[in-house]
């Protein structure tokens, strides 16, 4: 492969592999260094960061290389952390068989999901799948024997050796480094060249003879796999889970966090997730608004950044470079 | 200078220091403050009890000057938005970052349940004076978690129950927001209905936040029962009220309130559509008791309104934690002196009137009035009580044991006996 980054789309300019493993490996290091820099309150906000941006990923795989925007993924990350739940607190079943039923939810869901609305786009797309997530929330909120209703479901399922923020906090860096890079590597091949493909012109796709649907499809599943494996993470960082966890607010934080890192950069997922869950919780302490705060920094980014903060900082680079 | 003046001055020097030293040895003395972590739903449906939860609280502390046992007090308030996961979350902003030597609060049955499967884990103290879940003082009980000033769901509609019988009802039917507290406290009447050979005909459960009731009122108005146990909270009760009144069937059906749809922090809303209602509850600010109308002229005072359940279970709440502090000389570090010593009070100056205890499973008994919104003098609407339950526990009139093996109430098991 040659160091010349690839210009394939004239919307963003792309890093190097190479590059990106230096980036990566950067980003590595902090991770691993953070426990020893701060107090175990914010290692546990940088576990929640972390599961959180492998949510915003997933997504970005839809909106960003699919061109097609879900507002469902925060139901299927939610359907694997009532079905983690569920498998340890209320069947009993062994923590890893509950984990992969988890995981294996979210894929069914998802792969659901896209059965019903990949035929979409746009829109249409946007409010189907907001509509099919608002039923996931529905069955939750209201089928008390199973979910628990508003009650939600408690456990103690975290494994004694993962019991403290700093070796929970690893366990899950190690989990998102892998899931990132395995979903770098997706979108990286030829199969996410397609999806990027059909984001560009799915009607000069399909006159190549590209099976559009079948790509869309596998990759709404992929991504509901991501998803889904992000909540099982969730259901042991928080050994609880209600229906606001599969809301719709649950969704749009998700875009919002794939959004404000840059739709379309996939790293951009952990930018966001950071950004929305430190501000959250950083500005809360200082007031109760905290929501317009958030609130206007979002319109702020779109006014000034709206190819979300890596797009703006690949721009500048390229720009500076040239 | 000479040897005369040396020696003065010296002595003086000596003396003057020793008195300014004093205060510098008290103040090392004076150990950190006492830090408290309050959560309470300061948005969302119960947004107008959580505020008086922080009222009540603060009212207490600075009565007794913001300091227990020569430390300070420090509360930290947090709001749970009326939802599990937000107080989830700032419970565990509190007891990590906040760094709080014991937790406070919530109001809503879910959030408390969250917090304290939390709590479960981490042996942080939790003081739940509204939080009623019965499990947390029955069958789930955690050690870390008490239910001071407080009282467990099912504990208040059992006498309901028995009052309907007393009225002469024979069927009845329910309606309650559809989460553990509702199922509970509906289990508690109907289990003591359907025992003294009432029927309950129909229940029917919705969603928390439920803006229109139509549906289930017009169900109700053609089910043919003598009465309707209701049981909402917050804005659902106030909404619930209104609508009876709008469907034209005041006074047509019996209604008996759970004391949380004719509470203050509801009625203080309303007019003519809340009179009358009838509840069953430990806590009257009608009633004529000395320290209940002391407590109620403080608080309208303080806050120019009537004081609700949450405004007192929150002081009351905070009066028995005060004597445990006092008890254990301020040393809250140690968690398990705190919370035995919490265990042991007696409170004898609650604006109930009366000593409060708790039962060897850690919630109040209480005396319950049977009460009716009545209108004040000055035109305000308040509860009244106009019979008394005495000594009335979490277990009614049931063996503790034997209660414990039937199943905890929910949506399935409401407690009706088969006939």
């Amino acid at each position: 492969m040659s160091g010349a980054p690839m210009k394939i789309d004239a919307q963003l300019p792309t890093a190097s592999p190479a590059n990106g493993w230096i980036v990566l490996l950067g980003v590595l290091a902090v991770g691993l260094a953070l426990p020893a820099l701060v107090s175990g309150y914010y290692v546990s906000l940088g576990t929640q960061v972390l599961i959180f941006s492998l949510l915003a990923m997933s997504i970005d795989i839809m909106a960003g290389y699919a061109g097609r925007t879900p507002l469902c993924h925060g139901a299927i990350f939610g359907v694997s952390t009532y079905a983690v739940l569920y498998g340890v607190s209320v069947a009993g079943f062994p923590l890893v068989t509950a984990i992969a039923l988890g995981i294996a939810a979210a894929t069914c869901v998802a792969a659901i999901f896209a059965l019903l609305a990949i035929r979409t786009s746009g829109v249409y797309f946007l409010l189907l799948t907001l509509a099919l997530g608002m039923i996931i929330w529905g069955i939750c909120l209201r089928w008390t024997r199973v979910t628990g209703g508003e009650n939600g479901i408690r456990g103690d399922i975290r494994p004694a050796f993962l019991g403290g923020n700093v070796p929970f906090y690893y366990a899950v860096l190690g989990l998102a480094a892998v899931l990132a890079v395995v979903m770098w590597r997706f979108v990286s091949s030829p199969f996410g060249m397609s999806l990027k493909g059909i984001r560009d012109s799915e009607g000069r796709m399909q006159s190549l003879g590209y099976n559009t649907n079948l790509h869309l499809f596998l990759g709404f599943t992929m991504s509901g796999f991501f998803a889904g494996v992000a909540g099982a993470a969730y259901a042991l960082f928080n050994n609880f889970v209600s229906p606001s966890t599969v809301a719709l607010t649950q969704s749009v934080e998700g875009l919002l966090m794939a959004i404000v890192g840059g739709v379309g950069t996939l790293w951009g997922g952990l930018i966001g997730a950071a950004a929305i869950i430190l501000l959250e919780n950083i500005v809360s302490t200082y007031t109760e608004r905290w929501p317009t705060v958030l609130g206007l920094t979002f319109i702020f980014i779109m006014i000034f950044a709206p190819e979300g903060v890596l797009g703006k900082l690949r721009a500048v680079l390229t720009r500076f470079r040239n | 200078m000479d040897r005369r003046t040396f020696l003065r001055n010296s002595a003086l020097a000596v003396a003057g220091s020793g008195i300014a030293a004093e205060p510098w040895r008290i103040a090392a003395a004076q150990a950190t403050p006492i830090k408290i972590g309050l959560m309470a739903p300061l948005t969302g449906v119960v947004a107008a009890g959580g505020k008086e939860v922080v009222e009540g609280f603060q009212m207490f502390w600075d009565s007794v000057g913001g300091e227990i046992a020569g430390r300070k007090i420090e509360v930290t308030v947090e709001d749970d938005a009326a939802n599990p996961d937000t107080a989830l979350q700032k419970a565990r902003r509190l007891v990590e970052q906040a760094n709080v030597h014991f937790l406070f609060g919530n109001i809503l049955a879910n959030t408390g349940l969250a917090v304290a499967n939390y709590v479960k884990g981490n042996g942080t103290p939790y003081f739940i004076p509204v939080i009623a879940a019965d499990d947390l003082t029955q069958r789930a009980r955690i050690p870390n978690v008490v239910r001071v000033a407080g009282y467990s769901a099912s504990q208040t509609p059992r006498p309901a129950g028995d009052y309907a019988l007393k009225q002469g009802y024979k069927k009845a039917a329910t309606i309650s927001q559809d989460y553990s507290f509702g199922h509970e406290q509906c289990g508690g009447f109907c289990q003591t209905f359907t025992e003294g050979g009432g029927q309950i005909v129909q229940q029917f459960w919705h969603p928390l936040n439920t803006a229109d009731l139509s549906p289930y009122l017009g169900q109700i108005a053609n089910l043919g029962v003598d009465a309707v146990f209701v049981m909402e909270t917050g804005a659902d009760a106030s909404r619930f009220i209104q609508q009876w009144s709008n469907f034209g069937l005041k006074g047509k059906i019996q209604l008996v309130m759970c004391q949380n749809a004719t509470d203050q922090s509801v009625i203080r809303t309303l007019g003519a559509e809340a009179e009358g209602l009838v509840s069953c509850a430990h806590f009257a600010e009608g009633s004529p008791e000395p320290s209940t109308q002391k407590f109620v002229a403080d608080y309208e005072k303080r806050y120019s309104k009537l004081p609700s359940i949450y405004g007192f279970s929150h002081f009351s709440g905070a009066m028995w934690v005060a004597e445990a502090i006092k008890k254990v000389n301020g040393k809250v570090e140690d968690r398990e002196a705190l919370l035995t010593a919490v265990r042991s009070i007696e409170l004898s100056n609650s604006p109930l009137g009366k000593t409060v205890k708790l039962d060897p499973y850690g919630n109040p008994i209480y005396d319950i009035f049977v009460r009716k919104v009545a209108r004040r003098s000055d035109g305000k609407l308040w509860n009244v009580p106009v019979s008394t339950y005495p000594s009335v526990s979490q277990f009614w009139k049931y063996d503790p044991e034997t209660y414990m093996k039937q199943p905890s109430y929910s949506r399935d098991f409401q407690g009706i006996k088969k006939t």
